[in-house]
């Protein structure tokens, strides 16, 4: 590319339109907001009214008290990111927005599931938890409390193994991310 | 000082001079402020006037609009102004009082969850919720209102907030660490884009409200007639290029001209310019400029390859941005004889299909002719103010503006009643000028309380109504889409216009031989004050051309 002056055309039929309308994958979205009532309302908000579905959502507090992270997640198959990213930003109490790459990022999320445990389902059940390297928080006769951590995909996996036992409640609390190495998320 | 004495020092700081609004309840303290503050107060008859005025003023002046209104259902008066601004970028500050921080979620006496209910049509909002945030706040949001891709911004202000003491102390900056809109334009992009237009044998600019707001006008027109690049400008652009240039080709979109859109159909390259691709110029938009790739020029990043993908994108100001174009595109030195066919096709759209309407053969005024008799009889010199329906697209079509900021209307929401109170606003703000509000039956009704206004504080607009008895777009839609089965849209001979100015301290006139009304047109304008004019036009006339709902630019019909 020269400088003003130089006489070089662009053909335009090399020009290709910069647009990512759908990517096709599930998106981890690291949100840093000021720490201001209503700032949430601002963010539900704007999904809602272009039928923008939020898969999961946490929020919490930041090392910097004034600022608080949402970490939410959107399916790139069913939304155009790129609009996504850009109305966020728009929004006056929205500090930094980044679109985490899978593979530089780690994920965790928190899950406990409450499942019947009778008779031999409750050693089964057990040893599964110990498989999941997950915890018992509570234990009655008839039912566990299991807490499993780990990436979406594991909490998945136990999801899976426990729900034939008996599945009485689970809750997950939405993926947390930060990118790996020594620069801030 | 009280809070609210604070607030009046916060707006002569934002060098505010006028204001529009309506006191109540929760508002008190902030009008007794008002009492000897020294800022003009326009005392409007409805909230929404008031809102609208302060687009019209905005609009007409390129400053920040201002207005006030009580809690509860002043409030709620103002969603629609609200609204209007955001769609169409305007720059107005909302104030709106709230009921006490103790009565506040207890459904108290005209309380109403103002930030809620408008929090999807505002730029940024500010909940008061300390008396000391309201200075910061003020300044805030007039930044913000201005600045980047321009918006309405509310501050909501509980009443006993608003009473407290504070010690005031100006505020000399604005921060926002989450603000910082783009305003350079990529330097690179810029040189692409020239390169680009350089190398376009079909090229159309496309322009829009965004060079009327960046006050970029002599920019885009340096940089059209820099070489021979057709112009077409949207219903929010016109203005922004002048109507009388041979290189304008006249407004694009649903009721624009067939050369226009025929232009834009045929184009290898389009050169967007602070316009957004709605609707109502793409039509059916996968048939949308099929041939063409596009530059896009606009602010705000969120409308690049929104609807319709861009090729080359620039983020920033329009004036800025069109400057650093001129200059890389000179540079170029593009041969202009590459655009010789292109505009023998142009010619030939335009000598085939000019815009045009059949007379009527007796003294009936024509409605686009009321249009050409206003242009006659202001010398294309006046402020002309639009409501909406078919005069709008009239007056759209047949006044040609030459300056920016001479055409004020409602875009984007499409705001019947917002005719009145914005030539209102925008005569304050213009006392030189003369303001023409162009309006219909239907619309002037939704917002006729204004009048009032007017006469109480001689704001001289001429008001004239395109009166065909009839919600008349409504009604042509109703014949050609609903097979002409009027369904509630005749409004009759009511009210009596005349008596109704008569009543309202206005003069009144009616008009209805097209032989004498250019000169009807002049006396009118020529009375003092403020005037309303029922024009008689033929009931059942259709706007053409058009390009019908759901269809394709070069499937216009009429």
């Amino acid at each position: 590319m020269g400088e003003p002056g130089t006489k070089e055309l662009l053909s335009l039929e090399e020009l290709n339109a910069a647009v990512g309308f759908r990517t096709g994958r599930k998106h981890v979205l690291s949100i840093l907001v000021e720490n201001r009532p209503g700032v949430l309302t601002r963010i539900a908000g704007l999904f809602a009214r272009r039928g923008f579905n939020i898969q999961t959502l946490t929020v919490g507090p930041t090392q910097d008290e004034q600022v608080a992270r949402i970490t939410l997640t959107v399916d790139g198959a069913l939304h155009p990111i790129d609009q996504v990213t850009k109305q966020l930003h728009k929004l006056i109490n929205v500090l930094k927005i980044r679109d985490l790459e899978p593979g530089g990022t780690v994920t965790r999320e928190l899950a406990l599931f409450k499942v019947a445990a009778e008779g031999p389902a409750r050693s089964e059940l057990l040893e599964f938890c110990e498989i999941f390297r997950g915890r018992v928080v509570d234990v009655t006769k008839r039912s566990l409390v299991i807490e499993i951590s780990g990436e979406e995909d594991k909490i998945t996996a136990f999801e899976n193994v426990a729900r034939p036992y008996g599945l009485i409640e689970m809750i997950r609390t939405g993926e947390i991310a930060m990118g790996r190495g020594r620069g801030e998320t | 000082m009280r809070a609210v004495d604070a607030v009046m020092e916060c707006l002569k700081a934002e060098g505010v001079d006028v204001v529009f609004g309506l006191p109540g309840g929760a508002n008190l303290p902030t009008y007794d402020a008002f009492y000897d503050a020294g800022i003009r107060h326009v005392l409007v008859r409805h909230e929404a006037g008031g809102g609208h005025a302060a687009e019209g003023y905005a609009k007409a002046t390129g400053k920040v609009g201002v207005a006030f209104a009580t809690s509860g259902p002043g409030a709620t008066n103002l969603v629609t102004p609200i609204a209007d601004a955001i769609m169409d970028s305007v720059p107005v500050v909302f104030f709106t009082g709230q009921v006490r921080t103790e009565l506040l979620g207890t459904d108290g006496f005209q309380e109403a969850d103002t930030i809620g209910i408008t929090m999807p049509i505002v730029k940024h909002s500010f909940m008061i919720q300390h008396p000391l945030e309201l200075p910061r706040a003020i300044h805030e949001a007039f930044h913000i209102a201005r600045s980047g891709r321009p918006g309405p911004v509310l501050i909501d202000i509980p009443q006993d907030l608003s009473r407290a003491d504070i010690p005031y102390q100006p505020v000399a900056d604005v921060s926002l660490p989450g603000y910082q809109p783009t305003i350079e334009g990529n330097q690179k992009q810029i040189r692409q884009a020239a390169k680009a237009l350089a190398a376009a044998r079909r090229p159309v600019i496309y322009a829009g409200g965004g060079v009327i707001n960046a006050n970029a006008a002599v920019e885009l027109t340096e940089f059209a007639t820099a070489d021979r690049f057709p112009v077409t400008c949207t219903l929010m652009g016109l203005g922004g290029f002048p109507g009388t240039d041979p290189q304008w080709l006249g407004m694009l979109g649903m009721h624009g001209t067939r050369t226009a859109n025929y232009a834009m159909d045929g184009a290898d390259l389009i050169c967007a310019v602070g316009a957004r691709f709605d609707d109502r110029i793409t039509g059916k938009l996968s048939e949308f400029a099929q041939q063409a790739k596009f530059i896009h020029i606009d602010v705000d990043p969120a409308e690049i390859s929104k609807n319709v993908a861009a090729h080359i994108p620039i983020v920033g100001d329009a004036k800025n941005i069109l400057a650093k174009l001129l200059i890389e595109y000179r540079a170029l030195e593009a041969d202009p004889s590459r655009l010789d066919d292109w505009w023998i096709q142009i010619e030939a759209w335009r000598a085939e299909y000019p815009l045009g309407y059949e007379d009527s053969s007796d003294s009936e005024i024509k409605p686009q002719y009321l249009i050409q008799a206003l242009y006659e009889a202001t010398g294309g010199d006046a402020v002309i103010v639009s409501d909406v329906g078919q005069h709008q697209m009239w007056a759209a079509q047949y006044y040609h503006f030459n300056k920016p900021r001479q055409w004020i209307n409602s875009g984007g929401l499409g705001t019947m009643g917002f005719g009145l109170p914005a030539g209102m606003g925008a005569q304050v703000g213009r006392p030189e000028d003369v303001v023409c509000v162009i309006t219909g039956d239907g619309s002037i009704q939704m917002n006729i309380q204004e009048l009032a206004t007017c006469a109480q504080n001689n704001i001289p607009v001429k008001v004239f109504i395109m009166n065909n008895g009839y919600l008349g777009m409504v009604r042509q839609w109703q014949e050609l889409f609903w097979d002409h089965r009027y369904s509630h849209v005749d409004m009759g001979e009511f009210p009596d216009f005349l008596k109704l100015a008569d009543a309202y301290g206005a003069s009144g006139f009616r008009f209805v031989d097209k032989s004498t009304l250019v000169d009807d047109i002049r006396s009118a304008i020529a009375t003092p004050g403020p005037v309303l004019a029922d024009v008689r036009v033929t009931r059942e006339e259709n706007t053409y051309p058009m390009i019908a709902p759901g269809a394709a630019a070069r499937d216009m019909v009429g």
